[in-house]
């Protein structure tokens, strides 16, 4: 009767707590895995971590990690538990893509581009077979090593809006919104849809980013360009008139070409989906460009009829620290209500059985 | 019979490889009939290819010479990728020529030259529902194709056509398939589709993540949907292959700078080279 202990069970929470701790730590004989080796070798949980804990921080990333025992959104939301606590000096810059310090860029509109297809280290052509090399240990060969060109490589949305074929954007210099601080209010501007998107779930966004490529929304998409790469943070205090670079950070960023019918205003033409994620993390930054490009059907003036396109039911449910809350919190005790419920229901069926009697 | 340490010939086990021939052999009785099938996972990603490489391992045999394309291409990443897949889990020869070809398996491209009797095309194809964009909804379209009622089709047609003059469908151009079905043909070109018309080969669709399989047997009658006043019309760019000078192959644009600047290449390697080639040799 375990359960029932709920209601002032201390001892019962300590308990559970102490179980907790070991069967995180798990066989004491098994070394204790350290925060380096989760940052360098599950590099990629920690990106996703720090995405949507909107956070950027390696090791406070792999220290949730650890204590999440690996889940993810638990991981994130201890992230952003702690994010929540820190105090504010300042906004950064807009960062500066075009200059980032690319590890990978690829374009799927156009074989071959100035900057050139770097396919860096990605899994997409491999083979998914199970590398039983890795269960003995074996370090890797070394990669081939090359000098990093450094050519430009201007935005493939930059090429095609220098021939007119692409909508252009309107600069808005207004200080964006935060989410952060600011509860989202509808309809939501973009940089408040993109701010949304950035930390929401990685998961959610995919399913919907597919639906919509499955006629759910009618999205057309191309990838114009995704680059991963390092770029610079920059600070400018009100006492200087010049910005400080405080560090570098990984970011994925893709650029979506989506076809766009016109309207009466409008001739026909390419617009773009948006997405950028912290870390190396192709999908999200994919599924963000999709549902980016999905939530514009109403400033475009089309026609809203899939999930993807519902501003509310997106920017709503794609919080996965918000959703888990929500889902989980079902197991806590309900039974006051329920005992309300039992009464109502058993009221109901005495009511109908009398009926059906006389 | 095996080749690679711990797999099958051709990477499915039998009794896979003899499900999904069951379903092609249904597939080529009715041409442009979409055959649902049990589709599996494959070590490459669902988007990557997964229907055309079940189709092709389940027959492909060990005598078999296999070209594989990606936009047109043998030197594209995927491509590379699965061809060296084949070479791995079926040890068979593989070729960059189309003409020494048995199987070709190819994505969004049909090649430039004439295919022939014996020669097999598999295409990879993402959404094997041709009006997925008008109807997402299977249990729908299972019926519209039932009824031969592909009317959604056409009214998406002639709201192109009043809205800007043109059928705006460039790519993925849906076909009628022997009077009766309509088929998607894959994201090729339309500029490919006539050539899927009577074709001496046989055609094989597979689309794994879908998990349907559909065919044209040789020499079937393939229509591109249009209208008599507006005839059905294949897109390409105008202009000349900057290696080989055809004019009448499918282009790549190749962006050489940020100030506009742009060339021509042919998208298919192998006539773009052999027609290089015999320049050269000419000389």
């Amino acid at each position: 009767m375990a359960y029932v202990a709920v209601k002032g069970g201390e001892r019962a929470i300590d308990a559970a707590h102490g179980w907790l701790a070991e069967a995180r730590r798990g066989d004491p004989d098994c070394p204790d895995l350290s925060l380096t080796q989760i940052e360098q070798q599950l590099g990629l949980a920690v990106d996703r971590v720090m995405a949507e804990g909107s956070c950027h921080d390696r090791s406070l990333a792999a220290l949730a990690i650890k204590q999440a025992r690996g889940d993810l959104i638990e991981a994130a939301y201890l992230l952003r538990a702690y994010r929540t606590t820190l105090s504010r000096f300042g906004a950064s810059r807009p960062i500066d893509t075009d200059a980032m310090r690319l590890r990978r860029r690829i374009s799927a509109t156009y074989k071959d581009l100035p900057g050139g297809q770097i396919l860096g280290p990605t899994f997409d052509y491999t083979h998914r077979l199970l590398d039983f090399a890795l269960l003995a240990g074996t370090p890797p060969p070394p990669a081939p090593q090359a000098t990093p060109k450094r050519e430009a490589a201007p935005r493939v949305t930059g090429i095609l809006a220098a021939e007119g074929l692409m909508r252009p954007e309107t600069a808005n210099e207004a200080a964006p919104a935060d989410l952060t601080r600011e509860p989202l209010a509808f309809p939501a501007d973009r940089s408040m849809r993109l701010q949304a998107l950035a930390r929401g779930d990685e998961g959610f966004l995919l399913a919907l980013g597919y639906s919509t490529q499955r006629g759910y929304g009618n999205a057309h998409p191309f990838v114009g360009e995704l680059r991963v790469g390092e770029v610079s943070i920059e600070l400018q205090p009100p006492e200087l008139d010049f910005p400080i670079d405080i560090g570098d950070i990984t970011v994925t960023e893709c650029q979506m070409v989506n076809q766009f019918a016109g309207s009466k205003t409008e001739p026909a033409q390419f617009t773009r989906g948006y997405g950028l994620s912290f870390g190396h993390s192709e999908r999200k930054a994919m599924a963000m460009a999709l549902v980016d490009r999905a939530l514009r059907a109403r400033e475009l003036g089309e026609e809203i009829t899939a999930p993807a396109q519902q501003e509310e039911f997106v920017l709503l449910h794609s919080d996965n620290v918000e959703a888990t809350g929500f889902v989980e919190h079902l197991k806590l005790p309900h039974y006051v209500d329920f005992q309300n419920e039992l009464e109502k229901l058993r009221e109901i069926r005495a009511d109908a059985l009398r009926n059906a009697a006389e | 019979m095996t080749t690679a340490a711990g797999y099958n010939f051709g990477y499915l086990d039998e009794n896979s490889k003899r499900m999904i021939r069951r379903a092609l052999l249904k597939a080529v009785a009715v041409p442009g009939y979409q055959v649902p099938f049990g589709s599996r996972e494959m070590p490459l990603p669902y988007g990557w290819g997964t229907g055309g490489i079940q189709v092709t391992a389940s027959i492909i045999g060990p005598d078999d010479v296999l070209k594989v394309i990606d936009q047109g291409a043998d030197d594209t990443t995927n491509a590379v990728s699965i061809r060296r897949f084949f070479a791995k889990v079926a040890g068979v020869a593989t070729t960059e020529r189309t003409a020494e070809a048995s199987i070709i398996q190819t994505r969004h491209r049909v090649p430039e030259a004439p295919l022939r009797e014996g020669q097999i095309l598999v295409y990879q194809v993402p959404m094997p529902e041709p009006m997925f964009r008008l109807e997402p909804r299977l249990a729908e379209t299972r019926k519209l194709h039932a009824l031969a009622d592909y009317s959604i089709m056409h009214i998406k047609f002639y709201e192109d056509i009043a809205r800007t003059g043109h059928i705006a469908t460039s790519y993925n151009y849906p076909v009628m398939v022997d009077d009766r079905y309509l088929m998607s043909p894959s994201p090729i070109p339309s500029f490919d589709n006539p050539k899927l018309h009577r074709m001496p080969a046989l055609q094989l669709f597979g689309a794994g993540r879908e998990k349907r399989i559909y065919a044209v047997p040789p020499y079937t009658k393939v229509r591109s949907l249009d209208f008599e006043d507006h005839p059905f019309q294949p897109i390409r760019a105008d202009g000349t292959c900057a290696l080989c000078g055809s004019r009448e192959s499918y282009l790549d644009e190749i962006v050489t700078d940020d100030r506009g600047g742009r060339m021509f290449i042919c998208s298919d390697t192998d006539y773009c080279g052999t027609r290089a080639a015999g320049q050269e040799a000419a000389e």
